[in-house]
């Protein structure tokens, strides 16, 4: 590899490579020598970080023995990282830790708090063997630094991500259980839907009544409004994207409870009531659900009734 | 050397993506398909719903779609929001170098019919994204950009 | 890509497996249209679970096809569309207004089944 490539290139500015390179080839070098030095002195550079963890009290959720075990995979894969320069390794390795971590009650500043507690370990083991001469240190540090910098981020963003994501799994979950479907008989759910809608209540309850009526293979839908004092415009006009999107994916709704306020929404927002099928209450939809189930069964022609 | 952009050069930039952005050339029916799952891959990865995938990958589908039949080529580009940015989430970016859409309004308030016309469908997109901006003209093309946020 | 028609009894059966281009829909329609005639089928299932969007083209493009079938004599119902892609459907106010859907090919046969059969003279009174 001639050195040709890096002449005139700007040192200050790292390319970033698909896939996510940490360093150029210049800092390629120098990086394999630093990541050697530091594995060779793995055993008692991770004993020194662990203890600068647990005096910093970071992951008192862990014990001692979890804590060096853990740190001896971010170890690994941090050098691992610095070695390859490939981020999508250590995106996923932060990915999977954070997702072992999270429910034990690791916080944020601690994830962050422990890696750049390594990143200084490290550094300092750096500064112990190449301080003696200036310019080799200069060169070491103007490899390790961004390197090490990025990778800090990677694992904080990557934690932080995935707290938001079990977050928002634990909202799903929580707005499914109040919502529920029922399946009342073959081919006939029931929704009733209970209290104030806002639009990502109302979003919650498209995407549940979609997915049962595929798994309960419904037919007919009897959606019962009972429950909703008032709803605005907006949900209002979702109110009838559900019963669309129902029918697409082949159940009719028939909606019943329709107190008369919503039903002066609907037609202030365009809908032909004409068009939607509504029923006083829920027990009077759900005899019309079943004449209409009956009728879609297949009809048997008078002679061969049993009379 | 010369100011002129050196081939070679523009190879290496164009194959060295920035991370999380991805430019889609549309000329085909078939590029219509390519960008929005593409689109649909992005959104997944950037923490959507399937659901909320899907819808991204419809919207691509139109914009798409208005360039092919509008503007005989053009591109689509689908970024991730950065670290620096306010919110997560994903930006389109529709442009072509054709006519330009002439009535621009018209075509927000729906006022071109859904069976066909000009403008299809970006009243039902700008609806459905956070933030939407049109730059268009006769000189300059059209340049949709359509952002959406994670809620 | 070519989506394979198949017919059982007088019923024409398309199965999208996969996902279509513009063109490939478009030579679908024309193809189912020109079968119906062919075999003068009195129904026609769409089944289209391989589709992984449906956009204001395709809808547009089914709506036609539904209408073409339709002067043919034959019913059209379109199974399949996923959950996903039904929501995004309303959301952009795309509709699929005057063509009968049901939940898959089996849901879609027990429709066809469970219509009122057309005497020969109703049908020529219709057109």
């Amino acid at each position: 590899m001639s050195d040709n490539k890096s002449k005139g290139r700007d040192r200050t500015n790292v390319p970033v490579e698909a896939g996510g390179a940490l360093h150029d080839e210049s800092h390629a070098e120098v990086l394999r020598e630093l990541v050697a030095h530091l594995r060779q002195n793995r055993t008692q550079l991770r004993e020194v970080w662990a203890s600068r963890i647990m005096s910093a009290r970071f992951l008192t959720a862990m014990t001692n023995e979890e804590i060096m075990a853990e740190a001896s995979s971010v170890y690994d894969n941090y050098l691992g990282a610095l070695e390859t320069g490939s981020i999508e390794a250590l995106e996923a390795y932060a990915r999977d830790l954070s997702e072992r971590i999270i429910p034990r009650g690791v916080e944020t500043h601690e994830v962050v708090g422990i890696v750049l507690l390594l990143r200084d370990v490290l550094a300092r083991s750096l500064f112990s063997k190449y301080g003696q001469n200036q310019q080799v240190l200069t060169r070491v540090l103007d490899a390790y630094e961004p390197a090490a910098n990025r990778i800090a981020t990677t694992v904080a963003v990557g934690f932080v991500q995935e707290r938001e994501r079990i977050i928002r799994q634990q909202q799903e979950a929580i707005r499914e259980l109040s919502t529920p479907v029922l399946a009342v008989r073959e081919r006939l759910l029931i929704l009733p839907i209970i209290g104030i809608l806002d639009p990502q209540r109302a979003r919650q309850l498209t995407e549940q009544l979609l997915r049962g009526i595929r798994i309960n293979r419904a037919r007919v839908v009897v959606m019962d409004l009972t429950g909703v004092p008032a709803v605005d415009a907006a949900v209002a006009n979702h109110l009838v994207q559900t019963v669309e999107a129902a029918r697409l994916v082949g159940a009719d709704v028939i909606v019943t409870g329709l107190a008369p306020e919503l039903a002066q929404t609907l037609v202030t927002i365009g809908v032909d009531l004409g068009k939607m099928a509504t029923v006083g209450d829920l027990q009077g939809g759900i005899e019309e659900a079943e004449k209409l189930l009956g009728y879609k069964v297949v009809l048997v022609p008078r002679e061969e009734r049993a009379e | 050397m010369s100011n002129k952009a050196d081939p070679s050069r523009d190879e290496t930039e164009a194959a060295r993506p920035v991370e999380g952005k991805k430019t889609i050339p549309i000329r085909t029916v078939a590029d219509i398909v390519t960008a929005r799952q593409g689109g649909r891959e992005l959104a997944l990865q950037s923490g959507f719903s399937e659901t909320e995938s899907t819808l991204i990958a419809t919207i691509i589908s139109e914009l798409a779609r208005n360039i092919v039949l509008y503007a005989q080529s053009g591109e689509i580009i689908l970024e991730k929001t950065g670290p620096n940015d306010n919110h997560r989430g994903v930006i389109i970016i529709s442009r072509d170098h054709g006519p330009g859409i002439p009535d621009v309004q018209r075509a927000l308030v729906g006022g071109y019919s859904t069976s066909g016309g000009l403008g299809l469908g970006l009243c039902g997109v700008r609806r459905m994204v956070d933030e939407f901006y049109i730059d268009t003209g006769t000189e300059k093309g059209t340049t949709v950009t359509a952002k959406k946020w994670l809620q | 890509m070519e989506v394979p028609i198949l017919k059982q009894r007088n019923y024409l059966i398309a199965s999208v497996q996969a996902v279509l281009t513009d063109q490939d829909l478009v030579n679908l329609r024309d193809r189912l249209v020109a079968q119906v005639g062919r075999f003068r089928s009195v129904g026609v299932i769409l089944d289209v679970t391989g589709l992984d969007v449906m956009d204001s083209f395709s809808v547009r493009t089914l709506r036609d096809m539904a209408h073409m079938i339709r002067l043919r004599g034959a019913d059209t119902v379109i199974v399949g569309i996923q959950p996903e892609v039904a929501f995004s459907m309303v959301q952009l106010g795309l509709s699929l207004e005057g063509v009968p859907t049901a939940l898959d090919l089996e849901e879609g046969l027990a429709y066809l089944d469970a219509r009122p059969k057309r005497s020969v003279a109703r049908k020529l009174n219709e057109q």
